[in-house]
C-alpha cells in the first residue's frame, strides 16, 4: 500500500508542475496586465502545493514553514499588484 | 521515499485525496490557459486554490500525524489563511480589471450641443 501512496504522490507532483507550466504560459501570453497578475497568483499557489508535496514525500516539517511563507508573501504581492492596477500607486498618502 | 510503513488509515484516504487534488489543480490551471475572456479565467484557478490545497493539506496532516504518533494539525494555518485570502485577492483583481476595461472604452466624441440638438434655455 505504501507503493501506491508513493505513486499517488508522484502523480500529484507531476500535476502541480504541469499546472505551473500552464500558469507560466498564461503569464507570457496574457493580453492584459490583470491576466498576468492572475497567472502569478495561480503560480505561487501551485508552487506552494509543490513544496507541500515535497514535505509529504520526504516526511520533513521544514517545508511547511516555507509553504506558509510563500502563501503569506504571495497574498501580499497579489494585493499590492491589484492595488497598483486599480489606483496607480500602492501606498497612498 | 518514506522509509517508514504508513498505516492503512493514512494511505487509502491519502492516495485518493492526492489524486483528486492533483487533478483539480491541473484542470483549474488548464482552464486558465484555455478560456477566452478574463472574467471567465478568474474562476477555474479558484477551484485548485481552495479544494486542491485542502486535499493536499489534509493528506499532509494525516502523514504527519502517523509519523509523529500524535495529532498534528498545524497545517490548518495554511488552510485558513488561503481560504481567507483567496476571495480578497480575487475581488481586488476583478475590480482592477473592471476599472481598466472601463477606462479603455472610447469616450463619447462629441458633446451634446455639437450634434445639432438645442439646449433648452434655463429660466
Amino acid at each position: 500500500m505504501n507503493a501506491v501512496f508513493d505513486y499517488a504522490a508522484w502523480f500529484a507532483s507531476l500535476c502541480f508542475v504541469l499546472a505551473m507550466l500552464c500558469a507560466l504560459v498564461r503569464l507570457f501570453i496574457g493580453p492584459a496586465a490583470q491576466d498576468r497578475v492572475l497567472a502569478l497568483d495561480t503560480l505561487y499557489i501551485n508552487g506552494m502545493l509543490t513544496l507541500l508535496m515535497l514535505g509529504i514525500r520526504s516526511s520533513s516539517t521544514v517545508y511547511f514553514d516555507m509553504a506558509l511563507l510563500i502563501a503569506l508573501f504571495g497574498f501580499a504581492s497579489t494585493i499590492a499588484l491589484a492595488k497598483f492596477l486599480l489606483r496607480g500607486e500602492v501606498i497612498e498618502p | 521515499m518514506n522509509h517508514v510503513d504508513l498505516p492503512l488509515w493514512v494511505t487509502i484516504p491519502g492516495t485518493l485525496l492526492l489524486v483528486f487534488g492533483g487533478l483539480l489543480v491541473l484542470i483549474g490551471s488548464a482552464g486558465l490557459v484555455k478560456l477566452e475572456h478574463f472574467y471567465a479565467r478568474m474562476h477555474p484557478p479558484t477551484m485548485g486554490t481552495t479544494l486542491g490545497t485542502g486535499c493536499v493539506l489534509i493528506t499532509s496532516m494525516l502523514v504527519s500525524s502517523a509519523l509523529e504518533q500524535r495529532p498534528v494539525i498545524h497545517e490548518i494555518l495554511i488552510t485558513v489563511f488561503v481560504v481567507m485570502s483567496a476571495p480578497v485577492s480575487a475581488m481586488l483583481l476583478m475590480r482592477a480589471a473592471v476599472y481598466r476595461e472601463h477606462r479603455k472604452r472610447p469616450e463619447p466624441t462629441q458633446p451634446l450641443d455639437d450634434i445639432g440638438g438645442t439646449i433648452p434655455p434655463r429660466d
